[in-house]
């Protein structure tokens, strides 16, 4: 806080203090191993339809992982869409903040993650929970 | 970066690695809407909800290889409906514009998006009625 100020500002004040489930801290961790590393976001954009329908395809980001925040929500560098045709706006952007919660999914190149070293956080962050 | 007038230097809230809007201040960005909606402006504010409050905010309507632009003046989009927020590059956006995309006026374009919804909805209609009925289908 700076000194001499009154009424606190909504930008002087300290961010949300909305903790997150201990479930999703393991995923900030792991997706913070991840940053610097080239991911592929697909998105949840497409339009939900019930069975037997034809759906637009999902947009799907490559990119360099450049930070990732509590609620999941990404940046990426450098990105490409691989089915430009549908998605011709993306063309003029080459940094984009990703909303946590449209992401489906996020694909990993597989020599990056350490899967023992992830099972056996998990399986801490598991027992950690049934203490509390 | 230079101060944008307020008494905290927004930059040193960010942890490092952490994602944050704060360096897309007064950028010029494209906001994705669920709905498909781009909307283009300067941020000028954000919140943890990503909620944002866009300047000389204008929707950019693309239907085939067209589109127009329509002001909207200064917006506030609620975060729920927020997909992506892209940083626009400029020479990018220049290339698309002008290169790839052919700029119509609004009333055309917002008639082609009709066209183009209605044929949509024909096409699913058609689509529907020729695919074979099943027990949990409508």
């Amino acid at each position: 806080m700076p000194s001499g100020a009154k009424t606190p500002r909504p930008w002087d004040r300290s961010p949300a203090t909305d903790v997150q489930p201990l479930s999703l801290q393991l995923f900030f961790s792991f997706f913070k191993t991840l940053v610097g590393k080239e991911v592929v976001v697909e998105l949840k954009n497409g339009a939900r339809s019930s069975l037997g329908r034809a759906r637009p395809a999902d947009l799907a980001i490559r990119g360099t992982l450049h930070s990732v925040d509590q609620f999941l929500n990404v940046k990426l560098l450098q990105v490409t869409v691989d089915d430009r045709e549908n998605f011709p706006h993306m063309q003029s952007v080459k940094t984009c903040f990703i909303r946590g919660s449209v992401i489906k999914y996020v694909q990993l190149p597989a020599s990056e993650v350490d899967t023992e070293l992830l099972q056996d956080a998990t399986r801490r962050e598991m027992a950690q929970q049934k203490q509390n | 970066m230079p101060s944008s007038g307020a008494n905290v230097d927004v930059m040193a809230l960010n942890l490092t690695g952490t994602a944050s809007l704060a360096e897309e201040l007064d950028k010029k960005l494209m906001v994705v809407l669920r709905d498909g909606r781009k909307i283009i402006g300067t941020l000028r504010t954000f919140d943890q909800f990503s909620n944002v409050v866009l300047e000389h905010a204008l929707e950019r309507v693309i239907v085939g290889k067209r589109f127009a632009d329509v002001p909207l003046g200064l917006y506030v989009i609620r975060g729920e409906n927020v997909v992506l927020l892209g940083q626009i590059d400029d020479d990018k956006e220049r290339e698309t514009t002008e290169g790839l995309l052919e700029r119509v006026g609004v009333d055309e374009i917002l008639e082609l998006k009709q066209e183009r919804e209605e044929d949509d909805r024909l096409r699913a209609g058609v689509s529907r009625a020729l695919r074979k009925p099943t027990e949990w289908d409508d």
